[in-house]
């Protein structure tokens, strides 16, 4: 006769694991790399596998011999961190900086901090903006569609983003009229402008992966809700004042707001725990991107919208409290 | 018809109620019976017997060991051959009485018959009647918490009871004893109800029952029809919806502070529907608490059943009549997978409290390795107390007993809703019940000063 077990209840689990929620932001990660194969080819292939690649590696390499422990890389985490940064870099970056912005990234951003779980900062979003103030020049060319063969020689062009960046500059609201529709921004089919990173030319596509995250409840509407919803609200009211700020539509289609929203932002170790929380943390987020985008001196706002609402995610949790049961009494 | 349910966090465990369609079958009686002498929240029982003596089936052997507190009768007929202490379903060392039982006597004043005693027909109960007969036949919560019924119905005088809520909900997986009840004692059900109404003095009671029983809610419907006052409350299936505050917030949508403030405090008097029959059975039938409906059941059991058992009945004999333990690793529980006690010996006897005997084998027996906390929120999602269970835990570690306690940690109801939910598989429950149990004494220590 084999043993009795003996434990504390509750002795029923409901079959959730780390790996089934990690390789869920995978899947809903398809759409958008299938369409980053279409319209950049070979270069986003190059270096979303490079990328992926390195992350693995040295998340292995780190708690193997620095850290002495057993790898845990079946959790799937670094996958996922090596995609969402690959995601977020031009599809004609050389692998050497594609590797660096990895070891910052998992190394930096995660490790240093005792691994999954731990990391106040979104290691992806460490990796890609460390990589964008140390090498400026190479992660702002933008590479046009249809280039399918070439990798770092690409054409190159200013994206909708750049555009509006000079519209407000100038205070000249005809700039405007360069950017392509709200239809094209949504395919992420603009012929002749850069089209921005590997994950963010079709908002179409991100969406599909939101709702596939929200049918398999990885995530929850909070997040992506109140930042595409702040969004929406703070650009509309500044177009109305002033047409040299793009209409809120654009907004929305247009660089990494919706990858960030959906994939980024929503990231389980530096997000809030409450709902309450990940609504205020949302809005933050908005409205920080906005800010950045329309008065900044970077053209794209999100990743460091993000990353400061991720400092004070420990805050909101502190702070902003679940609804307890029978708090108000009728 | 709408379909209420409460309104924070919750789970949806696999049902596995294997059980719910096989009938009830009268268990054997044992060859020694074990009763421990608490069975119920409380002071133990104190026993009122000695070794030698001779005993029949509803004697007592322990009356109550202080006001909170229940007596204890014998189930079986026989010699009391020892007061001795055993190991019981939450793993210490008890006092117990044991009994060797010979043949199946019975106390005389005990009604054995089927026929139904209703209340309308004995004007002569009053509500004080009714509790006292309720107190003396040591009638105890059948869900398994096991507080003692008379003092529910007796509410402090700053509360008023408003209204009976009887829980028919039975939100375990696997369990399926109270359906079984309900399904073969729907009319004795409705006349305990009645009579905890009369002890209660309300005049409105509610029965809830989850909607994956629908041929139980339609069984009450039927039953409760030209009963103005009894009113049928069908539940969405969530669990912990069986836990009284939560049923308390689905049935008349009342949310009970936190504590110490309890059900009647809203209005609310919680009884199961086992509590409900075993009343009938006191008040009308003269027989006091010694049997009870228990289902013995697992995903490898061979023979699964709902069984009318003696209490003191040990586990291994029912689980022996289902076919014996399956081979390999197993994990005996006194309960559901939820909030079942795993026993750590087969001797551990059927009370007061025992709703069923559920054997999880092989993969399900043990638990998975541990990750790290993702911090996916999730554990909040689920507290049906509106709690922050990963912090609870943290804190609880830490022993960080001040802040645990401002965190309201002794508003858990270790439903386990948490770590039920948790993709890392936390022993978030583990660590927030070693916390709570150590700020509730902290609690005490202050309150005697």
């Amino acid at each position: 006769m084999g043993k009795l077990i003996v434990s504390l209840s509750p002795h029923a689990h409901g079959n959730e694991t780390v790996e089934k929620n990690m390789y869920g932001v995978v899947i809903a990660l398809i759409p958008a790399i299938l369409v980053s194969l279409i319209y950049f080819g070979i270069g986003s292939a190059v270096v979303l596998l490079s990328s992926v690649a390195s992350c693995v590696f040295i998340e292995w390499a780190i708690s193997r011999y620095i850290l002495k422990v057993n790898p845990s890389i079946s959790d799937g985490s670094a996958i996922v961190t090596g995609l969402l940064l690959g995601m977020n870099l031009p599809s004609n970056l050389p692998i050497w900086i594609v590797m660096v912005g990895a070891l910052v990234a998992i190394g930096i951003g995660k490790m240093t901090f005792g691994g999954l779980g731990n990391n106040p900062f979104n290691p992806a979003l460490v990796g890609r903006c460390f990589l964008l103030v140390s090498f400026p020049a190479q992660m702002t060319s933008w590479p046009t569609s249809g280039h399918w063969l070439k990798y770092m020689d690409a054409q190159t062009g200013a994206t909708p983003l750049s555009i509006m960046k000079t519209a407000i500059k100038s205070g000249d609201a005809s700039v405007l009229n360069q950017l392509p529709d709200a239809t094209q921004l949504l395919l992420g089919s603009n012929p002749n402008l850069g089209l921005g990173t590997i994950g963010e030319v079709c908002a179409l596509a991100l969406l599909l992966g939101l709702c596939y995250l929200l049918w398999k409840k990885v995530i929850t509407w909070h997040i992506p809700v109140s930042i595409i919803g702040t969004v929406i609200i703070f650009s509309g009211i500044l177009h109305l004042a002033n047409p040299v700020y793009a209409d809120p539509l654009t907004e929305v289609f247009t660089g990494g707001l919706m990858l960030g929203a959906i994939f980024m932002a929503t990231d389980y170790v530096t997000s809030p725990m409450t709902h309450k929380g990940q609504i205020i943390y949302g809005v933050a987020i908005g409205f920080l991107t906005i800010v950045i985008r329309n008065w900044g001196s970077y053209p794209e706002g999100m990743s460091f919208a993000i990353l400061i609402m991720n400092a004070f995610t420990p805050l909101i949790n502190t702070y902003v409290k679940p609804k307890r049961f029978g708090e108000k009494q009728k | 018809m709408k379909i209420h349910t409460f309104h924070l966090g919750g789970v949806h465990p696999d049902e596995n109620k294997i059980t719910a369609e096989m009938s009830t079958q009268v268990a054997a009686l044992p060859k020694q019976a074990i009763f421990p002498l608490s069975q119920h929240i409380g002071a133990p029982a104190k026993p009122v017997v000695q070794r030698g003596d001779k005993v029949k089936v509803g004697t007592l052997i322990a009356e109550a060991g202080g006001f909170v507190s229940a007596p204890i009768y014998s189930s079986v007929s026989g010699t009391v051959a020892k007061i001795d202490t055993s190991i019981d379903a939450t793993g210490y060392r008890k006092p117990v009485i044991i009994i060797n039982v010979e043949g199946d006597e019975w106390e005389e004043n005990i009604d054995r018959t089927d026929k139904l005693e209703k209340l309308s027909d004995h004007p002569e109960l009053t509500p004080e009647e009714i509790i006292e007969r309720i107190k003396v036949a040591g009638v105890t919560g059948m869900g398994g918490a096991g507080f003692p019924t008379f003092i529910k119905l007796c509410p402090p005088p700053t509360a008023k009871a408003e209204c009976v809520i009887i829980n028919g909900v039975e939100c375990e997986p696997y369990i399926t004893s109270d359906y079984r009840l309900m399904m073969e004692h729907s009319d004795e059900i409705i006349e305990g109800v009645r009579l905890l109404m009369k002890a209660a003095k309300v005049d409105k009671a509610y029965i809830g029952i989850e909607d994956n029983k629908p041929k139980a809610i339609q069984l009450f419907e039927e039953k409760t029809a030209d009963i103005q006052n009894i009113e049928i409350v069908p539940l969405a299936k969530k669990y912990p919806q069986g836990g009284e505050k939560q049923l308390v917030d689905a049935v008349i949508h009342r949310q009970v502070p936190a504590p110490p403030a309890i059900p009647v405090n809203v209005g609310a008097i919680v009884q199961n529907v086992g509590t409900a029959f075993a009343v009938y059975q006191a008040v009308m039938k003269h027989k006091p608490l010694f049997e009870r409906y228990t289902t013995v059941t697992g995903k490898e059991i061979k023979n699964p059943g709902n069984f009318l058992v003696r209490m003191g009945t040990p586990f291994s004999q029912l689980i022996d009549s289902c076919g014996g333990l399956p081979d390999g690793d197993n994990k005996v529980l006194a309960g559901g997978p939820m909030m079942g006690k795993a026993v750590m010996s087969l001797d551990v006897p059927v009370c007061k409290g025992t709703n069923s005997i559920t054997v999880l084998s092989g993969f399900d027996a043990h638990r998975k390795s541990i990750q790290p906390c993702i911090r996916c929120g999730k554990c909040v999602d689920a507290c049906p107390m509106g709690l922050e269970p990963y912090l609870l835990a943290t804190l609880s570690s830490m022993k960080e007993y001040e802040r645990l306690e401002q965190e309201d940690v002794t508003s858990c109801i270790s439903c386990g809703s948490c770590q039920f939910t948790c993709p890392s598989h936390r022993p978030i429950l583990d660590n927030i019940l070693q916390g709570k149990g150590a700020v509730m004494s902290i609690i005490k220590s202050r309150q005697k000063k």
